[in-house]
């Protein structure tokens, strides 16, 4: 099968998003940050000069912008670049995009797309790693979508710009180098189901965006010691597969959650609720989380990477679940 | 001084300001009655700004309103029925019960989205009509908030999107607080804004801006007639500050009625309460404009009196039926809130 980087796979999927659906508009960025490869996205501004806005830098008034477009008709998708920068347009995605369909008794439909990268990206210090899908999990009326592989990222943006809700579309920098297999004309991939990023039998890893593919690492190592390694990625957290991460912790009766958001009322904890409440008697121990600790990002390299999912920290994880 | 259009118009705007007005007032009485809890937030004394602005338009423009919106949307025809069901949280409101007096929205009218953060909807105007520019329609968007909206941020970073992309949007600002000593001074009114006039603001983004006497019906058929024309030939944006009185009502925390409005205040206010008397006196554009309508011989007393029975027996069939409304079943809380 064809394989293709993480940003060729995005970059794929924009092309045919343009090229189907003149409602869509792309507004501010580059949709692959400060990679250098962002030069292809010129190929898209070239091409669609009409569709592809670089507005002044002015988070609440474009965020507020793309969502007034959606109501009338268009189907835009933002980016917001860097995660930390949502805050800046947060009053419009929570507080006025998240809420329309319901204030308005079920008739405004908001198809916009926010699209950003999360997390821990190496030296982003306190107000560039944000991962804010925690956060908006809270806030109801928002979709909220992970990729993690090359097919992930082209199947779910489809499906996320094709969605009549407002999507926040959750990326991380760390996978654009990623390669991976991805179908020719692969269809979109629908949002709430959970895909088994590798099969295991030991104990179930719960992981998002770039750290499944640090869990499927660890899940390789620990192969060499007979340790077999489950790995589940939801894919989105609105909606949320919860079958399919059961059926994985039925299965195994141990789990550890992985995720960059950070720790208090962060995405592992509430998956764990969710699984202690849904299935505690299938557990043989305690579910585990591995998030970001609850302090602000730090820039120097040995702190930041001391207060992420590390994986020394994935694999202690792992050993508590199982002893 | 009279909008320069037909009689049937001049005494079609005569209905519609009489309806915002009792529709209103009733609105007080039965919140003081207990039959509805939420705050809210009345129309009364910006009836001549609202009423003639929006019959400048066209059907299928856009509008966004605030908090302050039963008068925007009774004066695009919205049914009073409809809305008071929806604000007393019935069934039969627009929205279900979902959005309440903060945020009714009637999708058919032009109204999509209604939001209570005062300028909430300023960004969001402009998407509108960024879409209406995209896809060619011919459509504008009107966005009417208050003079207290300057004050956020959203105001700012919305008129320099509009003015770089020349987006048609009318941004029509309802001061009603024209004589208003504003929040310094203690007075829960009016804004406190270091740029004035308020038009410094859009005029430093470079969107012709202009202030007019929100009382004076002619005056804003005029102004809104021609710069709609203006914004719809592609000029871009543009921003009006009407200037309106507050209606003592409205400057307490809870709306209170002081003086239930009757046309024959037009011509004798001996017997309104003296704290109020020199509003209803020269300050309240229905009476200004009723008066107006009699002295130019478009209508006589005993029409106007007619006018407003009519109107009256509405809104009291308006309230019989959002009572008779059932609430919406507990259990609609949990549906529609994803398309």
């Amino acid at each position: 099968m064809r394989e293709l980087a993480y940003y060729e796979a995005k970059f794929e999927a924009l092309h045919e998003i343009m090229a189907g659906d003149e409602r869509v508009h792309l507004i501010n960025g580059t949709f692959l940050s400060l990679s250098p490869h962002r030069h292809v996205y010129q190929e898209l501004v070239k091409k669609y000069p009409d569709r592809i806005m670089s507005p002044p830098i002015s988070e609440l008034g474009f965020c507020g912008l793309a969502t007034g477009a959606a109501m009338a008709g268009l189907r835009p998708v933002v980016d917001i670049s860097t995660g930390s920068f949502i805050f800046e347009g947060w009053p419009q995605v929570a507080n006025e995009a998240a809420n329309a369909f319901s204030m308005s008794g079920g008739q405004t439909r908001v198809p916009v797309v926010f699209h950003l990268f999360h997390g821990l990206r190496g030296g982003g210090a306190a107000q560039h790693s944000a991962s804010p899908q925690a956060m908006l999990w809270n806030n109801p009326g928002l979709e909220i979508a992970l990729p993690s592989s090359p097919r992930d990222v082209k199947g779910l943006l489809k499906t996320a710009v094709a969605s009549d809700n407002p999507t926040i579309f959750v990326d991380h920098v760390q996978l654009l180098e990623v390669k991976g297999e991805v179908p020719e004309n692969d269809a979109p991939i629908p949002f709430g189901v959970a895909d088994v990023k590798r099969q295991g039998s030991d104990v179930t890893v719960i992981s998002t965006s770039y750290m499944v593919q640090r869990c499927l690492r660890v899940a390789e190592k620990l192969s060499a010691e007979k340790i077999s390694v489950e790995v589940v990625d939801p894919r989105t957290l609105v909606p949320f597969d919860m079958a399919t991460l059961m059926t994985s912790v039925e299965k195994t009766g141990r789990v550890v959650i992985v995720d960059e958001t950070h720790q208090s009322c962060g995405v592992a904890a509430e998956i764990a609720a969710r699984i202690a409440e849904t299935g505690f008697d299938k557990l043989k121990a305690p579910p585990r989380r591995v998030a970001t600790l609850d302090v602000p990002v730090p820039y120097s390299p040995p702190l930041e990477e001391y207060i992420g999912p590390r994986e020394d920290r994935i694999i202690e994880a792992i050993r508590a679940v199982l002893r | 001084m009279l909008p320069k259009v037909s009689r049937e118009m001049l005494l079609d705007f005569c209905r519609r300001m009489f309806i915002i007005r009792h529709f209103e007032e009733s609105l007080v009485s039965l919140h003081d009655q207990g039959v509805f809890g939420g705050h809210y937030h009345l129309y009364i004394g910006q009836e001549a700004t609202g009423v003639i602005a929006l019959s400048c338009l066209r059907s299928d423009d856009y509008l966004f309103t605030t908090h302050r919106n039963h008068g925007h949307l009774l004066a695009r025809g919205a049914e009073p029925k409809r809305l008071l069901a929806e604000i007393l949280g019935r069934s039969d409101g627009y929205n279900k019960g979902k959005g309440g007096s903060f945020h009714t929205v009637v999708p058919a009218l032009g109204f999509l989205h209604t939001s209570a953060v005062v300028a909430g909807i300023i960004p969001l105007a402009t998407g509108t009509a960024y879409a209406a520019k995209a896809l060619k329609n011919g459509r504008i968007t009107v966005c009417l908030f208050g003079d207290g909206a300057l004050e956020e941020g959203a105001a700012p970073e919305a008129f320099n999107l509009a003015s770089l992309w020349k987006l048609p949007v009318l941004f029509l600002c309802e001061n009603n607080g024209k004589y208003g000593a504003g929040r310094a001074t203690g007075a829960a009114q009016s804004s406190t804004m270091a740029a004035f006039p308020l038009t410094d603001l859009p005029k430093a983004y470079k969107v012709p801006a202009q202030q007019i006497d929100g009382l004076d019906s002619g005056t804003v058929h005029a102004t809104i007639a021609e710069t709609v024309e203006k914004i719809r030939r592609g000029e871009g944006p543009q921003f009006i500050e009407a200037q309106t009185v507050r209606w003592p009502g409205s400057e307490t925390n809870w709306p209170s009625v002081a003086q239930p409005t009757d046309s024959s205040l037009a011509w004798d206010v001996s017997d309104v309460p003296e704290k109020v008397r020199e509003w209803y006196r020269s300050c309240d554009p229905l009476l200004i404009f009723i008066r107006e309508l009699v002295d130019a011989q478009q209508a006589t007393r005993a029409e106007i009196a007619a006018i407003e029975k009519k109107v009256k027996a509405e809104i009291a069939e308006a309230v019989s039926f959002a009572v008779a409304s059932p609430y919406p079943r507990p259990e609609e809380a949990a549906k529609d809130y994803f398309a």
